[in-house]
């Protein structure tokens, strides 16, 4: 029931897309990942998954935590290791899946947001409005182990990842192709993003990939990365009864 | 050998004399020296500081003393191993660091220099060499930690140590190992202390900053020695903050 207020599954041929859904900041709260791993995980069950796209509604693709959240609590350290370890179970649901991923970035993108849509295999942001922002160093919060190899891997050119991780530069999408952060660049509004992530997850889905040899590969492509997360996410579904 | 000054927010470190600023003994302990006053400095100055390191004459720095080493192993060695905690002095300190590269920097003074956040260099002279393939000598194993953190594109990894190229600060922005050239010296020394302002001006906490620095080059800190905080010790430190 929570699920639903949160994020939205739909299919559209093969193509998956799994939305964060309403105008606020899309905060990575407990329930929200669980949302999202929820919907991840039907993703991997279903039998022709052909790519997975992730898409948000509104002004902002995900603000980062929900420190808001985490400083309510008796214990906030608890919980803000609980985000953690719930966003390093996603990055291992995200690895392990036998499908191509697509972030859309439909909004600003902060911090832990930044991180999960960098989590994805291919990254689609809109032009006209909203930035990458790893806002960690202005909001004194460290980073931590299987954080910093994420970006790490996602983000190998030394100095994009300096400006973007020490400096906490506030990328443009066009700023972000450049330095090789992102894959693409769109025009328009929110749905014109969708559409070019849909276009290009449906281009991914036509090459007719055997699933687990995407996962697999993708395991072998970024291992260091897979290593800190496997523990945490990224199991196969209980088997269906037959 | 060296000064430190403060100027506002900004900490300006000096290699005096118009000399080679050669890696003695002698003058690494006068920078680590200074570099540790300038932590402790940080300490009480509170958010927001930043150090620049420059050179005055014709040489940032020519390398190790080689000269007074001769062709003694044991003393080169000596000299190796006294620059490590040097190197990992910076990659700590808790606050931006910014090389005004301001002559020539060879071997151990290029080190030095890539041991800083950020490089301006002065673009009418000077290059930057790792001649140690020149000079018969592998490069000590934290070296090579560093200069893969810091020169993530292959070739110009391999340019600058396989081929011993002397990098002329138009060429070394290119291959993104400096950030800015300026006309000569005194420009070079000017617009690094601007960026440090700019920088400073950011009111990071230095603590954090540092720890976000480590999290993005834990094996070349590991190499040079530094222990890197642990997840626990992050998760604890943000409910401090609050």
């Amino acid at each position: 029931m929570a699920t639903k207020d949160l994020c939205s599954v739909e299919k559209r041929g093969r193509v998956h897309l799994i939305t964060l859904t309403g105008a606020g900041e899309h905060r990575l709260n407990p329930t929200l990942l669980s949302a999202i791993r929820s919907a991840v995980a039907a993703v991997r069950a279903s039998p022709d998954a052909g790519a997975l796209f992730l898409a948000a509604e509104g002004k902002f693709f995900c603000n980062g935590y929900d420190l808001a959240w985490a400083r309510a609590g008796a214990s906030p350290a608890d919980r803000i290791a609980a985000m953690r370890a719930a966003l390093r179970g996603l990055v291992a649901d995200l690895l392990a899946l036998p499908a191509p991923t697509v972030a859309a970035v439909t909004g600003h993108a902060a911090a832990a947001g930044c991180g999960l849509a960098l989590a994805h295999d291919a990254v689609v942001m809109r032009a006209s409005r909203g930035f990458l922002y790893m806002g960690e160093v202005d909001a004194r919060i460290k980073i931590v182990d299987f954080f910093g190899e994420l970006i790490r891997q996602k983000v190998p050119d030394a100095v994009a990842r300096r400006d973007l991780v020490m400096k906490g530069e506030k990328m443009t999408a066009a700023e972000a192709v450049r330095r090789g952060i992102v894959d693409k660049a769109v025009d328009g509004g929110v749905g014109d993003v969708v559409d070019a992530a849909v276009a290009m997850a449906e281009g991914l889905a036509a090459r007719g990939w055997n699933g687990e040899t995407v996962a697999e590969i993708r395991k072998a492509a970024w291992p260091d990365l897979w290593r800190k997360v496997k523990d945490h996410g990224g199991e196969a579904p209980a088997r269906p009864r037959l | 050998m060296c000064t430190m000054e403060q100027r506002g927010r900004v900490f300006v470190l000096t290699l005096t004399g118009d000399d080679e600023h050669r890696l003695s003994h002698a003058l690494i302990a006068s920078i680590r020296s200074s570099v540790a006053s300038v932590a402790a400095a940080s300490a009480s100055a509170g958010p927001g500081t930043a150090l620049v390191t420059v050179g005055e004459g014709r040489f940032f720095s020519n390398g190790l003393d080689n000269i007074w080493a001769g062709t003694s192993r044991e003393r080169l060695q000596g000299l190796v191993d006294e620059l490590r905690p040097l190197a990992a002095d910076l990659l700590a300190l808790p606050m931006p660091t910014i090389a005004a590269i301001t002559g020539h920097a060879a071997a151990g003074g290029f080190l030095l220099a890539l041991c800083h956040d950020y490089r301006i260099m002065r673009g009418d002279r000077g290059v930057l060499y790792m001649s140690e393939v020149d000079i018969g000598l592998p490069l000590p194993p934290y070296f090579v930690s560093v200069l893969r953190a810091k020169i993530t594109a292959a070739n110009a990894l391999r340019d600058v140590t396989l081929r011993g190229r002397k990098l002329k600060a138009a060429e070394a922005k290119e291959m993104g190992i400096v950030d800015a050239v300026c006309p000569g010296p005194a420009e070079t020394a000017a617009e690094a202390i601007k960026l440090a302002e700019q920088l400073a001006a950011r009111k990071w906490d230095g603590n954090v900053y540092a720890s976000i620095r480590m999290s993005i080059f834990p094996e070349a800190c590991r190499s040079i020695g530094i222990v890197e905080e642990s997840d626990e010790e992050k998760r604890k430190h943000f409910a401090s903050r609050l």
